[in-house]
């Protein structure tokens, strides 16, 4: 393989990888603080695509952005607010399927606000053919800015949850409820703030990528299972984890193209969560006596 | 005793279904048959999906994918051509077992198609092959795991019915001939058998229903309650829950097949939605309307929805009609809608006064 078209390959891959990652993180806050998988993420990244994509009418581009993404935030928090806080103990089996059905409504609802059209925000710098070159291979500056604000994000939550106080709050309901409780934290809001800072990174994320992978009510899905293919590869629940195993299956999908028909692209990754469910279940970088003692 | 009790609701069934049929032909409604044969066979899908869910408590996001099986094989191997294999051995060994057909296609080419009987039969055997072997590995996981990995399956079923040119790709398999039961009985679509079609779905859906009754109240279904109470519980008292799960499994997949099988006989096509992940989930969402561990339920629901649905009742918003009935039944009624009494919804006010 000639070196251009490898680095073509290579940086599709980390594109999609680091965007895998960031919906994988996001899986990760909510089942950090909670114990749930949120099978909505996915629309979280639709709905930044689409609400900013109906604003840019109003406004300019990055006021856009972050309208959207607090728009995104509130529908996060309402989400928790309405279906999640008042349950007691709920089994894991009903709030798999309760997410899932705020999943469907979520993208109904965006099928009958926008339509089944394909949309997509503008480039951000330049148009479709603009490129930079690296190393003598021709790049979109729109995969930069991807990468680039995706890797913020990353460095920004782990920041967030090392050195802020209501990000070690946080990190101290997922290690033990109760405890935290008796220590005067609120969970329960602390649960609703999960919520809101993951539905808030997947609406970043879905904006960015929207010029590249375009915007439809029902690309939320596809996301969903490959961020939670990437959240078990990593181990559920361990960020840096989730970065690693997001690049590692982004570059493989990206280089399954060159040998296997684009159709079966999605077939890749969910062969990938097939296997690693059946052999690693606690993931390439968790480790096993951890996991058994999570409950799924 | 126990024998009336078990019989006599399926007894009941049964006049209701003649009596429908009969009341339609009476007042000129035939047409609410065709509808009613096919919700008849989506419900039994969903009662073996019932009996996987509700008693042995294992998720399956996938059997939309066991559906698309039995009806895709069904319909390519009675629909596509083979005349091109036909010097191969297994075709020639079918030829001689009277398995195939022998048509011409609208410009006189010979054509060559498996009979309906052996490929309703090998497509049921391929979904319970895959069935067994994706049940090995699977159910060993628990909850989210459990729910993505079947959901996986089933969206890799999607992509290959929807990219394989052997499946018609986005077009699907359309003109899958009838397909005769027994001479003169056979499940098509044609306005003059629906009766014939309405009683042959029905039928088949109460065999399936008996059944999962006797199987519910065999050992087996005790040991499947005692799996869902507490796994662990019932391994440390003798049960071999990973072989009984793997049964409920592989038959749950049996019935999704079958019913594949004859509804694209009925509709005579099949097209990629119905390897959907909205059909599965929409699959799970009437079990859990039904009730979960409540055959009667389940079927009750499976055949109104499904009804209502295919009448078009829902408009646009059919998909989310599901979805909304899903988290509504999940939030205020987890036992399922029939568990929903008057007196209980009063009982609890006056106690919180």
């Amino acid at each position: 393989m000639e070196l251009s078209l490898f680095l073509q390959y290579l940086f599709a891959g980390i594109t999609y990888g680091i965007i895998y990652a960031i919906v994988a993180i996001g899986f990760n806050i909510i089942y950090n603080t909670t114990g749930i998988i949120n099978f909505a993420q996915g629309e979280f990244l639709m709905l930044g695509g689409m609400i900013s994509i109906s604003l840019l009418h109003f406004m300019p581009l990055p006021a856009a952005i972050t309208v959207a993404v607090v728009i995104t935030m509130l529908v996060g928090a309402l989400i928790e607010i309405v279906f999640i806080r008042w349950i007691e103990n709920p089994s894991v089996l009903r709030m798999i399927v309760i997410t899932i059905g705020i999943s469907i409504i979520i993208r109904e609802a965006a099928l009958h606000i926008w339509g089944e059209s394909v949309r997509a925000l503008p480039y951000f710098i330049g148009s479709a053919v603009t490129s930079v070159s690296i190393l003598g291979t021709k790049i979109s500056p729109q995969v930069l800015i991807v990468i680039g604000v995706c890797s913020v994000v990353v460095v920004f939550l782990s920041f967030f949850f090392k050195f802020t106080s209501i990000g070690r709050e946080m990190r101290a309901c997922a290690a033990n409820r109760r405890a935290a409780t008796l220590c005067g934290i609120n969970v329960k809001n602390m649960v609703t703030f999960s919520f809101m800072l993951s539905a808030g990174i997947g609406a970043l994320a879905g904006a960015v990528m929207s010029p590249i992978t375009y915007s439809q009510y029902d690309n939320g899905t596809g996301l969903a299972i490959k961020g939670f293919t990437v959240a078990i590869m990593g181990g559920l629940g361990n960020s840096p984890g989730a970065v690693a195993a997001g690049l590692m299956l982004g570059i493989i999908e990206a280089f399954s193209i060159s040998v296997l028909p684009l159709a079966f692209q999605d077939a890749v990754a969910i062969a990938i969560l097939l296997i690693i469910l059946f052999i690693r279940p606690h993931g390439l970088f968790g480790s096993s006596e951890a996991a058994r003692l999570k409950e799924f | 005793m126990e024998f009336i009790k078990r019989y006599l609701p399926i007894a009941g069934l049964l006049g209701i279904v003649i009596g429908v049929q009969l009341l339609t032909s009476a007042t000129d409604t035939a047409y609410y048959l065709t509808q009613l044969t096919m919700a008849a066979y989506y419900s039994l899908l969903i009662i073996g999906l019932c009996v996987l869910m509700g008693y042995a408590g294992q998720i399956s996001l996938g059997h939309a994918g066991f559906f698309a099986i039995g009806g895709y094989l069904s319909a390519a191997l009675t629909s596509n051509d083979f005349s091109a294999y036909r010097e191969t051995a297994v075709m020639r060994f079918m030829d001689t077992a009277g398995l195939l057909l022998h048509r011409q296609s609208l410009y006189g080419e010979p054509l060559l198609n498996i009979q309906p009987w052996p490929a309703c039969i090998i497509a049921v055997v391929v979904a319970i092959i895959i069935a067994f072997l994706l049940g090995i590995p699977v159910l060993k996981l628990k909850g989210h795991y459990l729910a993505m990995a079947t959901l996986g399956f089933g969206i890799i079923i999607f992509r290959v019915a929807l990219a394989a040119e052997f499946f018609g790709e986005a077009d699907g398999i359309s003109e899958v001939p009838p397909f005769q039961l027994f001479p003169g009985v056979s499940v098509t679509g044609d306005f003059s058998d629906r009766v014939q079609n309405y009683y042959i779905a029905w039928g088949l859906l109460l065999l399936g229903l008996v059944l999962l009754l006797n199987l519910i109240h065999s050992r087996v279904g005790r040991a499947l309650r005692s799996i869902h109470g507490s796994e662990e519980a019932s391994e440390a008292i003798g049960v071999n829950t990973a072989r009984y799960k793997l049964y409920t499994f592989v038959i749950s997949a049996a019935f999704a097949a079958i019913a594949g099988s004859f509804l694209t006989h009925y509709n005579g096509g099949i097209g990629p939605s119905e390897a959907g992940v909205m059909k599965s989930v929409r699959y799970v969402a009437i079990v859990a309307v039904g009730g979960m561990a409540n055959l009667w339920g389940v079927l009750i629901m499976g055949i109104l929805l499904n009804f209502m649905s295919l009448r078009g009742m829902f408009g646009t918003y059919d998909d989310a009609v599901f979805g909304v009935i899903l988290i509504l039944i999940m939030l205020f009624a987890p036992q399922g809608i029939l568990s929903l009494r008057i007196r209980n919804i009063f009982r609890t006010k006056r106690n919180d006064t």
